[in-house]
């Protein structure tokens, strides 16, 4: 899933500061399991901010709605039958559902509530961690399972550097060195051999580093 | 005969070599790199010249190479991947490579998170492997990643750096012998306290017969202090200091413990000279470069060869 | 026992302190409340093992949402009591009143009574 962190409220207060209406938007799909968008934080963040609001004496309005999923024009569109009544919103989806509904909606102010951090799991209740930096040209299979470009923060192919000790990649002693886990993967699997092929430069066309991705299913489209 | 340096002459002529290294300085001072390569001057083999080590940021270490190379020394161009993309990676070895460096060094880097900028944006287009094979690629196809013919290849002796310490420990050898797979015709080690390790590890590149296909030296480096002798073993990640070494230099006591410092790496390098595998010593003394005469000589490594 | 403890303090009761939500805590900010305190059970008496562990979470994250709005910390609590402990309960009810009353009325406005 996609996983993000609540801004400060300071930070969305400055936002809403002398608006008239504003809409609190959730989503009910990635940031509803990672907490940080759904419905429920929709209320959290629509009461904090009307306390705020009380307690400054604005005159504030704050509505409250969650989508089925901001990243769909489909479920945007479901915004258009009272979204003139608002001047700004605060969408608390992913990085999409902000520009969704503004692309939609050109004349109102959307303000993202929440900063989106990353793809990955959730490890367990609380706790989400990063397994994928969406390169476009999966290759986990080759390493044990476990993928070295989202997971070696040097992104390297070839083995651990030598900043690796303890099992701990150098930046921080609480990342697990990817590389260690890959190595002693693939000695339990009896693949250890694999490893010593040295892997070509990778190609990062399909990557970000390729521009901004666009991806069509002629068999899908309309 | 692939670069013709000094450096792979002296490997070449079966002499156990010797290198140094030099960290440029935090600004554009000439004369500190001035200062400091003139103690180098006639006792080590080349110079390493580092790139932006622990990613603080320094004079750039072509640059740096260039000066020690009018001052009469011979630079090891220390490139890291982490700062530049493809595109660098080849444009800057040609220049260097154009000002008259022959040894350079393919190195991943010291995250940026440890350094003096750590807000910033990291590269690793390729890893130090693949960096590795490109600059071999390079050499002996001349031609660019891109298949594209070179106009005027690099002639340089390529090197790579090997921690014999980090882990996984097993793992250590096999990439050894990757970087040897891809191409690289010397490597230095990290700097070596804990030499049982090390010489299990020299073992088991023995087996795998790669010191015949590389030059492998080991790297030292003088302990100044007890303070940096902790410091090493609990900050420096994949560094491995034995409690004997720092009891070594508790024991000798404040005063004397520089002393004791430059008397371990002087016996560390005897240790080097008898083990088989080992082609040379890398001694980086870390801003201490007016003790590096002492080391040497005092390992009986002076004067040191001249091969034509 | 007939404890006396103040009248200001309304009890809310629920199965469980591990019931209690953020957002109820912060309703009684936006209501107007001057300060609100969640009792549970002592620790390691969780009838359902570590529900009034979770309400204590939860109320150390209204604290801070309290902070970031400019309103005093201390004016949400968490308590750990047994059920067989009134006089302890009148206790905590009579020093949590008096807390409150030294931080002075919410700056959050009073909802205006229905």
């Amino acid at each position: 899933m996609i996983v993000g962190d609540s801004k400060p409220l300071e930070e969305i207060l400055e936002m809403i500061r002398d608006k008239g209406k504003v809409l609190v938007l959730g989503c009910r799909g990635c940031v509803t399991v990672c907490n940080v968008g759904g419905e429920k934080e929709v209320g959290i963040l629509a009461t904090a901010l009307r306390i705020a609001v009380k307690k400054q004496g604005w005159q504030t309005e704050i509505g409250e709605r969650t989508l089925e999923r901001q990243c769909d024009p489909e479920y945007i569109e479901e915004l258009a039958d009272d979204i003139e009544d608002y001047d700004a919103v605060v969408s608390i989806a992913c990085g999409v559902g902000p520009q969704f509904v503004s692309e939609r909606f050109p004349e109102i102010r959307v303000y993202p509530g929440i900063n989106t951090t990353f793809i990955g799991g959730a490890l367990e209740h609380g706790v989400w961690v990063e397994r994928c930096q969406s390169c476009g040209n999966c290759l986990v299979h080759h390493f044990g399972g476990l993928c070295p470009i989202a997971r070696c923060s040097k992104s390297l192919m070839n083995g651990p550097c030598g900043g690796s000790a303890n099992a701990k990649c150098e930046i921080d002693p609480n990342v697990d060195c990817v590389w260690h886990l890959i190595v002693e993967k693939m000695e339990k699997m009896g693949r250890l051999q694999e490893l010593a092929e040295v892997w070509p430069v990778k190609n990062w066309l399909t990557s970000r580093d390729g521009g901004p991705r666009k991806r069509v299913r002629e068999d899908l489209k309309q | 005969m692939k670069a013709g340096s000094n450096l792979e002459k002296v490997l070449e002529a079966g002499h156990f070599a010797v290198t140094g290294e030099l960290g440029p300085p935090r600004g554009n001072n000439v004369e500190e790199v001035r200062h400091k390569a003139a103690h180098l001057k006639g006792i080590v083999e080349s110079v390493n010249i580092t790139d932006n080590q622990t990613a603080v940021v320094r004079m750039s270490s072509w640059a740096a190479c260039k000066i020690l190379l009018d001052e009469g020394l011979e630079p090891n161009f220390q490139m890291t991947v982490r700062d530049r993309n493809r595109i660098g990676l080849q444009s800057d070895l040609l220049g260097a490579t154009a000002l008259g460096i022959k040894n350079v060094l393919c190195l991943s880097g010291d995250h940026q998170r440890f350094g003096d900028h750590p807000e910033g944006k990291n590269v690793f287009d390729l890893d130090s492997m693949q960096w590795i094979a490109l600059c071999k690629k390079m050499r002996d196809e001349k031609k660019f990643l891109n298949d594209k013919e070179l106009d005027g290849a690099p002639e340089i002796f390529i090197g790579a750096a090997s921690n014999p310490f980090g882990d996984p420990f097993s793992f250590r050898p096999m990439r050894l012998a990757k970087k040897v797979a891809a191409g690289t015709d010397f490597i230095q080690t990290q700097c070596i306290y804990n030499m049982d390790k090390f010489r299990e590890f020299m073992k088991r590149v023995v087996d795998l017969g790669l010191h015949e296909k590389c030059y492998i030296l080991g790297g030292v480096t003088p302990m100044k202090s007890v303070g940096m002798a902790k410091y090493m073993a609990k900050f420096v990640p994949g560094m491995d200091v034995p409690e004997e070494i720092v009891k070594r230099l508790t024991d000798a006591g404040k005063k004397n413990a520089a002393e004791e410092g430059i008397k371990i790496a002087i016996e560390s390098i005897h240790q080097l000279k008898e083990m088989e595998g080992v082609a040379g010593v890398h001694v980086m003394a870390i801003e201490w470069e007016h003790r590096a005469k002492e080391i040497i000589e005092g390992a009986g490594l002076l004067p040191r060869p001249k091969v034509d | 026992m007939r404890l006396q403890y103040p009248t200001n303090v309304r009890v809310i009761q629920l199965p469980c302190s591990g019931r209690v939500d953020i957002l109820h805590l912060l309703r009684s900010f936006e209501d107007g409340a001057d300060g609100v305190y969640v009792a549970g059970c002592m620790e390691g008496d969780c009838h359902f093992l570590t529900g009034n562990l979770k309400a204590r979470r939860k109320v150390e994250y209204v604290k801070k949402v309290l902070e970031a709005l400019g309103i005093e910390p201390e004016r949400i609590e968490m308590f750990n009591m047994s059920s067989a402990e009134g006089p302890r309960f009148a206790q905590v009810a009579r020093e949590f009143t008096e807390t409150i009353r030294g931080l002075g009325p919410s700056p959050v406005p009073k909802a205006k009574a229905a």
